[in-house]
Protein backbone atom coordinates (compact mmCIF):
# COMPACT_ATOMS: atom_id res chain seq x y z
CA UNK A 1 0.00 0.00 0.00
CA UNK A 2 1.48 3.73 -0.45
CA UNK A 3 2.02 5.78 1.81
CA UNK A 4 -0.66 7.94 0.98
CA UNK A 5 -4.44 8.37 -0.51
CA UNK A 6 -5.37 9.14 -3.72
CA UNK A 7 -6.64 12.07 -1.96
CA UNK A 8 -3.55 13.38 -0.18
CA UNK A 9 -1.57 12.76 -3.01
CA UNK A 10 -4.35 14.74 -4.88
CA UNK A 11 -4.03 17.52 -2.87
CA UNK A 12 -0.37 17.25 -2.61
CA UNK A 13 0.47 17.53 -6.49
CA UNK A 14 -2.25 20.01 -6.98
CA UNK A 15 -2.94 22.27 -3.61
CA UNK A 16 -5.77 24.49 -3.77
CA UNK A 17 -5.48 28.22 -2.46
CA UNK A 18 -1.52 27.88 -2.27
CA UNK A 19 -0.72 31.90 -1.74
CA UNK A 20 -1.34 35.11 0.68
CA UNK A 21 -4.06 37.25 0.52
CA UNK A 22 -2.71 41.11 0.84
CA UNK A 23 -4.64 42.83 3.40
CA UNK A 24 -5.88 39.76 5.36
CA UNK A 25 -8.59 39.96 7.81
CA UNK A 26 -6.86 37.18 9.94
CA UNK A 27 -3.59 35.38 9.46
CA UNK A 28 -2.47 32.98 11.72
CA UNK A 29 1.24 31.07 11.55
CA UNK A 30 1.42 27.77 13.50
CA UNK A 31 4.14 25.11 13.68
CA UNK A 32 8.49 25.62 13.79
CA UNK A 33 11.13 25.09 11.52
CA UNK A 34 13.07 23.13 13.82
CA UNK A 35 10.49 20.47 13.44
CA UNK A 36 9.75 20.65 10.10
CA UNK A 37 6.27 22.43 9.62
CA UNK A 38 5.53 25.89 9.28
CA UNK A 39 1.84 25.76 8.35
CA UNK A 40 0.16 29.93 7.93
CA UNK A 41 -3.27 30.76 6.60
CA UNK A 42 -4.49 33.59 5.69
CA UNK A 43 -8.22 34.62 5.80
CA UNK A 44 -10.85 37.02 4.20
CA UNK A 45 -13.78 37.28 6.12
CA UNK A 46 -16.77 39.44 5.07
CA UNK A 47 -19.44 39.61 7.75
CA UNK A 48 -19.89 37.10 9.19
CA UNK A 49 -18.38 34.15 6.28
CA UNK A 50 -14.82 33.24 5.38
CA UNK A 51 -15.20 34.55 1.77
CA UNK A 52 -11.66 33.77 1.03
CA UNK A 53 -8.95 31.64 2.31
CA UNK A 54 -5.28 30.90 1.25
CA UNK A 55 -2.02 28.96 2.62
CA UNK A 56 1.29 28.87 2.27
CA UNK A 57 3.00 25.43 4.07
CA UNK A 58 6.56 24.29 4.95
CA UNK A 59 6.72 20.91 5.11
CA UNK A 60 6.08 17.24 4.11
CA UNK A 61 3.37 16.22 1.54
CA UNK A 62 0.81 15.41 4.20
CA UNK A 63 1.71 18.82 5.88
CA UNK A 64 1.04 20.18 2.55
CA UNK A 65 -2.72 18.34 1.57
CA UNK A 66 -3.71 19.34 4.99
CA UNK A 67 -3.46 22.87 4.35
CA UNK A 68 -5.19 22.10 0.98
CA UNK A 69 -7.70 20.38 2.01
CA UNK A 70 -8.86 22.34 5.43
CA UNK A 71 -8.76 25.54 3.15
CA UNK A 72 -11.03 23.82 0.58
CA UNK A 73 -13.52 22.83 3.91
CA UNK A 74 -13.72 26.38 5.06
CA UNK A 75 -13.63 28.60 2.09
CA UNK A 76 -17.44 30.15 2.07
CA UNK A 77 -18.19 28.65 5.11
CA UNK A 78 -19.85 31.11 8.21
CA UNK A 79 -17.28 31.66 10.98
CA UNK A 80 -18.95 29.72 13.87
CA UNK A 81 -18.68 26.60 11.37
CA UNK A 82 -14.99 27.38 10.37
CA UNK A 83 -14.25 27.88 14.62
CA UNK A 84 -15.61 24.11 14.92
CA UNK A 85 -13.28 22.72 11.91
CA UNK A 86 -11.57 19.76 13.62
CA UNK A 87 -8.44 18.07 12.54
CA UNK A 88 -10.44 15.11 12.06
CA UNK A 89 -12.40 16.16 9.59
CA UNK A 90 -9.55 17.09 7.73
CA UNK A 91 -8.12 13.59 8.15
CA UNK A 92 -11.41 12.20 6.82
CA UNK A 93 -11.59 14.96 4.03
CA UNK A 94 -8.66 13.11 2.70
CA UNK A 95 -9.19 9.21 3.08
CA UNK A 96 -6.91 9.02 6.63
CA UNK A 97 -3.49 9.85 7.19
CA UNK A 98 -0.42 7.62 8.61
CA UNK A 99 -0.85 7.56 12.20
CA UNK A 100 2.61 9.42 12.28
CA UNK A 101 1.41 11.95 10.17
CA UNK A 102 -1.84 12.74 12.22
CA UNK A 103 -0.17 15.99 13.41
CA UNK A 104 -0.35 17.49 10.52
CA UNK A 105 -3.99 17.60 10.30
CA UNK A 106 -3.63 18.67 14.02
CA UNK A 107 -1.07 21.89 12.78
CA UNK A 108 -4.01 22.71 9.93
CA UNK A 109 -6.90 23.06 12.67
CA UNK A 110 -4.64 25.38 14.73
CA UNK A 111 -3.41 27.91 12.09
CA UNK A 112 -6.93 28.25 11.50
CA UNK A 113 -8.17 28.97 14.68
CA UNK A 114 -4.84 31.06 14.75
CA UNK A 115 -5.97 33.30 12.00
CA UNK A 116 -9.33 33.79 13.55
CA UNK A 117 -7.93 34.55 17.31
CA UNK A 118 -5.69 37.04 14.61
CA UNK A 119 -9.17 38.63 13.34
CA UNK A 120 -10.69 39.11 16.58
CA UNK A 121 -7.84 40.72 18.06
CA UNK A 122 -7.59 43.22 15.11
CA UNK A 123 -11.06 44.06 15.36
CA UNK A 124 -11.55 44.38 18.98
CA UNK A 125 -13.60 40.86 19.05
CA UNK A 126 -14.27 38.40 21.70
CA UNK A 127 -12.87 34.92 20.06
CA UNK A 128 -15.49 32.96 22.59
CA UNK A 129 -18.00 34.98 21.41
CA UNK A 130 -18.07 34.53 17.94
CA UNK B 1 12.74 5.55 -14.33
CA UNK B 2 16.45 7.51 -13.16
CA UNK B 3 17.50 5.29 -10.44
CA UNK B 4 19.58 7.48 -7.83
CA UNK B 5 19.58 5.75 -4.54
CA UNK B 6 22.20 3.03 -4.74
CA UNK B 7 23.15 3.90 -1.16
CA UNK B 8 19.72 2.31 -0.22
CA UNK B 9 20.26 -0.91 -2.07
CA UNK B 10 21.21 -1.54 -6.12
CA UNK B 11 20.03 -3.64 -8.85
CA UNK B 12 21.33 -7.13 -9.31
CA UNK B 13 24.24 -7.85 -11.99
CA UNK B 14 22.70 -9.86 -14.51
CA UNK B 15 25.58 -11.83 -13.82
CA UNK B 16 24.82 -12.29 -10.18
CA UNK B 17 21.54 -13.26 -10.75
CA UNK B 18 22.30 -15.95 -13.12
CA UNK B 19 24.59 -17.72 -10.75
CA UNK B 20 21.91 -17.81 -7.95
CA UNK B 21 19.49 -19.05 -10.45
CA UNK B 22 22.24 -21.79 -11.41
CA UNK B 23 22.75 -22.68 -7.33
CA UNK B 24 18.98 -22.65 -7.16
CA UNK B 25 18.44 -25.07 -9.79
CA UNK B 26 21.41 -27.38 -9.84
CA UNK B 27 22.99 -26.83 -6.67
CA UNK B 28 20.49 -26.70 -3.70
CA UNK B 29 21.92 -29.65 -1.85
CA UNK B 30 23.02 -28.86 1.84
CA UNK B 31 26.60 -28.19 2.20
CA UNK B 32 26.35 -29.67 5.56
CA UNK B 33 25.52 -33.19 4.02
CA UNK B 34 27.67 -36.48 3.19
CA UNK B 35 26.71 -37.51 0.31
CA UNK B 36 28.63 -36.49 -3.08
CA UNK B 37 25.27 -34.05 -3.76
CA UNK B 38 25.78 -31.94 -1.01
CA UNK B 39 29.26 -32.25 -0.86
CA UNK B 40 29.36 -30.67 -4.03
CA UNK B 41 27.57 -27.46 -2.59
CA UNK B 42 30.14 -27.12 0.38
CA UNK B 43 32.54 -27.41 -2.52
CA UNK B 44 30.79 -24.09 -4.01
CA UNK B 45 30.82 -22.63 -0.68
CA UNK B 46 34.14 -22.53 0.05
CA UNK B 47 34.78 -21.61 -3.69
CA UNK B 48 32.30 -18.13 -2.95
CA UNK B 49 34.14 -18.15 0.47
CA UNK B 50 37.62 -17.96 -1.15
CA UNK B 51 36.79 -15.47 -4.06
CA UNK B 52 35.00 -13.17 -1.50
CA UNK B 53 38.51 -13.65 0.91
CA UNK B 54 40.53 -12.32 -1.90
CA UNK B 55 38.50 -9.46 -2.82
CA UNK B 56 39.85 -8.13 0.75
CA UNK B 57 43.36 -10.00 0.92
CA UNK B 58 41.70 -11.85 4.07
CA UNK B 59 41.85 -15.84 4.29
CA UNK B 60 38.89 -17.76 3.64
CA UNK B 61 39.28 -19.00 7.23
CA UNK B 62 38.33 -15.56 8.27
CA UNK B 63 35.03 -15.03 6.16
CA UNK B 64 31.92 -15.90 8.27
CA UNK B 65 28.61 -15.45 6.13
CA UNK B 66 25.75 -13.18 7.99
CA UNK B 67 22.14 -12.24 6.83
CA UNK B 68 23.82 -8.48 5.91
CA UNK B 69 25.43 -5.85 7.16
CA UNK B 70 23.32 -5.11 10.56
CA UNK B 71 23.88 -8.36 11.60
CA UNK B 72 27.77 -8.26 11.03
CA UNK B 73 28.16 -5.28 13.00
CA UNK B 74 25.98 -6.13 15.82
CA UNK B 75 28.13 -9.70 16.02
CA UNK B 76 31.40 -7.81 15.32
CA UNK B 77 30.95 -5.45 18.40
CA UNK B 78 29.22 -7.91 20.99
CA UNK B 79 32.04 -10.18 20.33
CA UNK B 80 35.01 -7.51 21.03
CA UNK B 81 32.59 -6.25 24.09
CA UNK B 82 32.80 -9.88 25.28
CA UNK B 83 36.57 -10.31 24.67
CA UNK B 84 37.20 -6.99 26.35
CA UNK B 85 34.75 -7.67 29.00
CA UNK B 86 36.80 -10.36 30.51
CA UNK B 87 40.30 -8.28 30.77
CA UNK B 88 38.35 -5.88 32.94
CA UNK B 89 38.06 -3.47 29.33
CA UNK B 90 34.62 -1.63 28.84
CA UNK B 91 35.47 1.77 27.06
CA UNK B 92 34.70 1.92 23.48
CA UNK B 93 35.49 4.50 20.52
CA UNK B 94 32.98 5.28 17.60
CA UNK B 95 31.89 8.38 15.98
CA UNK B 96 28.10 10.16 16.33
CA UNK B 97 27.49 9.42 12.88
CA UNK B 98 27.62 5.65 12.58
CA UNK B 99 24.86 3.52 10.96
CA UNK B 100 22.04 2.65 13.81
CA UNK B 101 23.20 -1.08 13.39
CA UNK B 102 26.38 0.50 15.49
CA UNK B 103 24.68 3.26 17.41
CA UNK B 104 22.08 1.10 18.75
CA UNK B 105 24.23 -2.08 19.74
CA UNK B 106 26.71 0.51 21.36
CA UNK B 107 23.76 1.66 23.35
CA UNK B 108 22.99 -1.96 24.02
CA UNK B 109 26.18 -2.13 25.47
CA UNK B 110 26.69 1.08 27.53
CA UNK B 111 23.10 -0.32 29.39
CA UNK B 112 25.54 -3.02 30.59
CA UNK B 113 28.25 -1.35 31.66
CA UNK B 114 29.98 0.29 29.05
CA UNK B 115 31.60 3.04 28.39
CA UNK B 116 30.91 4.42 24.92
CA UNK B 117 32.51 7.81 23.71
CA UNK B 118 31.64 9.32 20.31
CA UNK B 119 33.90 11.38 18.56
CA UNK B 120 33.10 14.26 16.66
CA UNK B 121 33.35 13.83 12.87
CA UNK B 122 33.71 17.62 12.24
CA UNK B 123 31.97 20.07 9.18
CA UNK B 124 33.44 17.88 6.56
CA UNK B 125 32.08 14.49 7.87
CA UNK B 126 35.71 13.22 8.87
CA UNK B 127 37.21 12.10 12.08
CA UNK B 128 41.07 12.78 12.37
CA UNK B 129 43.24 9.96 13.07
CA UNK B 130 44.53 11.69 16.46
CA UNK B 131 41.21 12.11 17.54
CA UNK B 132 41.17 8.04 17.96
CA UNK B 133 44.67 8.08 19.55
CA UNK B 134 43.82 10.51 21.86
CA UNK B 135 40.97 8.74 23.12
CA UNK B 136 42.71 5.31 23.54
CA UNK B 137 42.81 4.57 26.94
CA UNK B 138 44.04 1.28 29.42
CA UNK B 139 40.34 -0.18 29.66
CA UNK B 140 39.64 0.42 25.49
CA UNK B 141 38.39 -2.54 24.08
CA UNK B 142 37.18 -1.92 20.65
CA UNK B 143 37.53 0.91 18.25
CA UNK B 144 34.51 0.68 15.72
CA UNK B 145 34.69 3.53 12.85
CA UNK B 146 32.79 3.20 9.65
CA UNK B 147 34.88 2.89 6.36
CA UNK B 148 31.89 5.47 4.29
CA UNK B 149 29.31 7.12 5.83
CA UNK B 150 25.82 5.95 4.37
CA UNK B 151 24.21 9.19 4.25
CA UNK B 152 26.72 11.49 3.05
CA UNK B 153 29.62 9.11 1.67
CA UNK B 154 32.54 10.41 3.62
CA UNK B 155 35.31 8.00 3.40
CA UNK B 156 37.47 7.54 7.09
CA UNK B 157 40.89 7.22 7.40
CA UNK B 158 41.02 3.95 7.80
CA UNK B 159 44.77 2.91 7.58
CA UNK B 160 45.83 5.54 9.66
CA UNK B 161 42.92 4.59 12.54
CA UNK B 162 43.67 0.70 11.83
CA UNK B 163 47.55 1.64 12.56
CA UNK B 164 47.26 3.28 15.94
CA UNK B 165 44.44 0.50 16.89
CA UNK B 166 47.09 -2.29 16.25
CA UNK B 167 50.10 -0.83 17.49
CA UNK B 168 48.00 -0.45 20.98
CA UNK B 169 46.51 -3.73 20.27
CA UNK B 170 43.08 -2.34 20.17
CA UNK B 171 40.33 -4.41 18.16
CA UNK B 172 39.46 -2.20 15.11
CA UNK B 173 36.17 -3.12 13.26
CA UNK B 174 35.04 -1.10 10.56
CA UNK B 175 31.25 -1.10 8.78
CA UNK B 176 32.27 -1.29 5.31
CA UNK B 177 28.62 -2.05 4.03
CA UNK B 178 28.85 1.38 1.86
CA UNK B 179 32.52 0.76 0.63
CA UNK B 180 32.63 -2.61 -0.05
CA UNK B 181 33.14 -3.02 -4.09
CA UNK B 182 33.10 0.65 -4.50
CA UNK B 183 36.68 1.38 -2.70
CA UNK B 184 39.89 -0.64 -2.14
CA UNK B 185 39.66 -3.10 0.36
CA UNK B 186 43.03 -4.82 2.22
CA UNK B 187 42.74 -6.12 5.65
CA UNK B 188 46.35 -6.27 6.07
CA UNK B 189 46.99 -3.40 4.56
CA UNK B 190 44.50 -1.32 6.35
CA UNK B 191 44.83 -3.04 9.88
CA UNK B 192 41.64 -4.13 9.98
CA UNK B 193 40.54 -6.71 12.50
CA UNK B 194 37.22 -7.37 11.86
CA UNK B 195 34.40 -5.69 9.09
CA UNK B 196 30.78 -5.96 7.78
CA UNK B 197 29.74 -6.62 4.25
CA UNK B 198 26.23 -6.39 2.59
CA UNK B 199 25.66 -8.03 -0.83
CA UNK B 200 22.98 -6.04 -2.00
CA UNK B 201 25.34 -2.50 -1.88
CA UNK B 202 27.27 -3.77 -4.85
CA UNK B 203 24.51 -5.47 -7.24
CA UNK B 204 24.12 -8.46 -4.93
CA UNK B 205 21.05 -9.98 -3.49
CA UNK B 206 19.69 -8.86 -0.51
CA UNK B 207 20.03 -10.69 2.82
CA UNK B 208 23.24 -11.51 2.75
CA UNK B 209 26.60 -10.27 3.82
CA UNK B 210 29.57 -10.98 5.66
CA UNK B 211 31.89 -10.37 8.70
CA UNK B 212 35.33 -10.97 8.25
CA UNK B 213 37.00 -11.41 11.51
CA UNK B 214 41.05 -11.70 12.17
CA UNK B 215 42.24 -15.27 13.20
CA UNK B 216 42.51 -14.76 16.83
CA UNK B 217 39.92 -12.49 17.06
CA UNK B 218 36.70 -14.77 18.70
CA UNK B 219 33.32 -14.54 17.91
CA UNK B 220 30.46 -15.09 20.41
CA UNK B 221 27.00 -15.83 18.33
CA UNK B 222 24.09 -14.56 18.02
CA UNK B 223 22.94 -17.11 16.66
CA UNK B 224 22.96 -21.06 18.21
CA UNK B 225 22.03 -24.31 16.81
CA UNK B 226 24.30 -25.96 14.48
CA UNK B 227 28.18 -25.85 13.23
CA UNK B 228 27.97 -23.78 9.90
CA UNK B 229 30.76 -20.76 9.78
CA UNK B 230 32.95 -22.91 12.32
CA UNK B 231 29.88 -22.87 14.85
CA UNK B 232 29.73 -19.10 14.76
CA UNK B 233 26.54 -18.42 12.79
CA UNK B 234 24.16 -21.50 12.43
CA UNK B 235 21.48 -21.97 10.24
CA UNK B 236 21.87 -23.95 6.85
CA UNK B 237 23.51 -21.30 4.58
CA UNK B 238 21.91 -19.90 1.99
CA UNK B 239 23.86 -20.84 -0.66
CA UNK B 240 22.27 -19.20 -3.73
CA UNK B 241 22.55 -15.63 -2.33
CA UNK B 242 26.35 -16.39 -0.92
CA UNK B 243 27.22 -17.98 -4.43
CA UNK B 244 25.90 -14.21 -6.24
CA UNK B 245 27.16 -12.11 -3.44
CA UNK B 246 30.59 -13.80 -4.41
CA UNK B 247 29.80 -12.97 -8.02
CA UNK B 248 29.23 -9.26 -7.53
CA UNK B 249 31.92 -8.54 -5.29
CA UNK B 250 34.29 -10.30 -8.01
CA UNK B 251 32.91 -8.14 -10.32
CA UNK B 252 32.09 -5.11 -8.88
CA UNK B 253 36.20 -5.25 -7.54
CA UNK B 254 37.61 -6.19 -10.78
CA UNK B 255 35.80 -3.43 -12.36
CA UNK B 256 36.43 -0.73 -9.65
CA UNK B 257 38.85 1.76 -11.29
CA UNK B 258 36.71 2.19 -14.35
CA UNK B 259 33.45 2.15 -12.49
CA UNK B 260 34.74 4.39 -10.23
CA UNK B 261 36.58 6.88 -12.58
CA UNK B 262 32.97 7.10 -14.16
CA UNK B 263 30.51 7.49 -11.48
CA UNK B 264 33.29 10.47 -9.86
CA UNK B 265 32.85 12.04 -13.10
CA UNK B 266 29.09 11.77 -12.93
CA UNK B 267 28.77 12.44 -9.16
CA UNK B 268 31.25 15.99 -9.98
CA UNK B 269 28.85 16.95 -12.92
CA UNK B 270 25.56 16.58 -10.63
CA UNK B 271 27.33 18.61 -7.53
CA UNK B 272 28.20 21.57 -9.99
CA UNK B 273 24.83 21.44 -11.69
CA UNK B 274 22.68 21.49 -7.96
CA UNK B 275 25.54 23.71 -6.75
CA UNK B 276 24.07 26.49 -8.98
CA UNK B 277 20.71 26.13 -7.16
CA UNK B 278 20.64 29.10 -4.56
CA UNK B 279 20.63 28.70 -0.87
CA UNK B 280 22.11 25.12 -1.07
CA UNK B 281 25.12 23.51 0.58
CA UNK B 282 27.20 19.98 -0.69
CA UNK B 283 27.09 17.64 2.76
CA UNK B 284 30.28 15.98 3.52
CA UNK B 285 33.96 16.47 2.19
CA UNK B 286 33.75 17.20 -1.64
CA UNK B 287 37.13 15.13 -2.02
CA UNK B 288 36.50 12.27 0.32
CA UNK B 289 33.64 11.00 -0.45
CA UNK B 290 32.05 7.82 -1.91
CA UNK B 291 32.23 7.75 -5.97
CA UNK B 292 28.48 7.89 -6.58
CA UNK B 293 27.77 10.15 -2.86
CA UNK B 294 25.85 13.46 -3.48
CA UNK B 295 24.21 14.69 -0.76
CA UNK B 296 22.94 18.35 -0.67
CA UNK B 297 20.66 20.70 1.94
CA UNK B 298 18.41 23.08 0.27
CA UNK B 299 17.04 25.68 2.56
CA UNK B 300 13.37 26.62 2.79
CA UNK B 301 11.94 23.40 1.78
CA UNK B 302 11.40 20.04 3.30
CA UNK B 303 12.95 16.39 1.67
CA UNK B 304 9.90 14.22 1.97
CA UNK B 305 8.00 17.06 -0.35
CA UNK B 306 11.23 17.28 -2.25
CA UNK B 307 10.94 12.87 -2.46
CA UNK B 308 7.69 13.16 -3.65
CA UNK B 309 7.72 15.45 -6.66
CA UNK B 310 11.06 13.90 -7.39
CA UNK B 311 8.98 10.53 -7.47
CA UNK B 312 6.79 12.17 -9.82
CA UNK B 313 9.49 13.41 -12.34
CA UNK B 314 10.55 9.32 -12.21
CA UNK B 315 13.21 10.13 -10.12
CA UNK B 316 14.10 7.71 -6.97
CA UNK B 317 15.89 9.47 -4.15
CA UNK B 318 16.30 9.54 -0.48
CA UNK B 319 16.42 12.50 2.28
CA UNK B 320 17.25 12.51 5.90
CA UNK B 321 14.46 14.78 6.67
CA UNK B 322 12.73 13.85 10.09
CA UNK B 323 9.56 12.66 8.04
CA UNK B 324 11.52 10.28 5.97
CA UNK B 325 13.41 8.84 9.15
CA UNK B 326 10.20 7.65 11.13
CA UNK B 327 10.96 10.37 14.04
CA UNK B 328 10.87 13.71 15.03
CA UNK B 329 14.32 14.47 14.55
CA UNK B 330 15.96 14.68 11.29
CA UNK B 331 19.07 12.53 10.37
CA UNK B 332 21.75 12.14 13.14
CA UNK B 333 24.52 12.44 10.62
CA UNK B 334 23.36 16.06 9.57
CA UNK B 335 23.67 16.95 12.96
CA UNK B 336 26.55 15.17 13.78
CA UNK B 337 28.52 17.45 11.07
CA UNK B 338 26.57 20.69 12.36
CA UNK B 339 23.67 21.46 9.78
CA UNK B 340 20.71 23.13 12.64
CA UNK B 341 17.51 21.19 12.37
CA UNK B 342 16.01 23.33 9.74
CA UNK B 343 18.37 22.63 7.32
CA UNK B 344 18.62 19.11 7.86
CA UNK B 345 15.26 18.74 7.06
CA UNK B 346 15.63 20.20 3.70
CA UNK B 347 18.50 17.30 2.81
CA UNK B 348 18.60 15.19 -0.50
CA UNK B 349 20.63 12.21 -1.15
CA UNK B 350 21.34 10.93 -4.28
CA UNK B 351 23.26 7.71 -5.16
CA UNK B 352 24.55 6.71 -8.56
CA UNK B 353 26.14 3.79 -9.87
CA UNK B 354 27.93 3.01 -13.45
CA UNK B 355 24.33 2.69 -15.33
CA UNK B 356 23.82 6.28 -14.90
CA UNK B 357 24.09 8.47 -18.32
CA UNK B 358 25.15 12.08 -18.68
CA UNK B 359 21.60 12.33 -19.81
CA UNK B 360 19.85 11.07 -16.39
CA UNK B 361 22.43 13.54 -14.58
CA UNK B 362 20.90 16.81 -16.60
CA UNK B 363 17.16 15.39 -15.86
CA UNK B 364 18.07 15.17 -12.37
CA UNK B 365 20.08 18.81 -11.73
CA UNK B 366 16.61 20.04 -13.89
CA UNK B 367 14.46 18.55 -11.81
CA UNK B 368 15.55 19.29 -8.56
CA UNK B 369 15.65 22.58 -9.68
CA UNK B 370 12.08 23.19 -10.51
CA UNK B 371 11.00 21.22 -7.55
CA UNK B 372 12.93 23.02 -5.41
CA UNK B 373 11.95 26.30 -6.95
CA UNK B 374 7.92 24.78 -7.03
CA UNK B 375 8.30 24.25 -2.60
CA UNK B 376 10.63 27.58 -1.49
CA UNK B 377 7.65 29.35 -3.80
CA UNK B 378 4.88 27.94 -1.01
CA UNK B 379 6.94 28.19 1.91
CA UNK B 380 6.37 30.43 4.85
CA UNK B 381 9.87 30.07 5.96
CA UNK B 382 11.75 30.92 2.36
CA UNK B 383 9.16 33.34 1.94
CA UNK B 384 10.67 35.24 5.94
CA UNK B 385 14.20 34.95 4.64
CA UNK B 386 13.65 36.27 1.15
CA UNK B 387 11.96 39.27 2.87
CA UNK B 388 14.69 39.35 5.55
CA UNK B 389 12.50 38.51 8.75
CA UNK B 390 14.56 35.60 9.29
CA UNK B 391 18.21 35.14 8.93
CA UNK B 392 19.71 32.40 5.63
CA UNK B 393 21.44 29.59 6.94
CA UNK B 394 23.39 28.17 4.25
CA UNK B 395 25.01 30.86 1.99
Amino acid sequence: MALYSEKVMDHFRNPRNVGSIENADGIGEVGNCKCGDIMKMYLKIDGDIVTDVKFETFGCGSAIASSSMATELIKGKPIHEVMKLTNKAVTEALDGLPAHKLHCSVLAEEAIQSALQDYCTKNNLDYNSL
Amino acid sequence: MIYADNAATTKMSSAAINSMIDCIKNDWGNPSSLYSFGQRAKEILSSARKNIAECINADPDEIYFTSGGSESDNQAILSAAKIGAKKNKRHIISTTFEHHAVLHTLEKLKKEGFEIELLEVHENGIVLPEQVKNSIREDTCLVTIMFANNEIGTIQPIEEIGKICREKKIIFHTDAVQAAGHLPIDIKAQNIDMLSISAHKFHGPKGIGVLYARKGVALSNLIEGGAQEKGKRAGTENLPAIVAMATALKSACENMKVNSEKVSALRDKLIEGLEKIPHCELNGDRENRLPGNVNFCFEGIEGESLLLLLDDKGICASSGSACTSGSLDPSHVLLAIGRPHEVAHGSLRLSIDETNTPEEIFCIVKSVAEVVDYLRNMSPLWKDKVCGKREFVLR
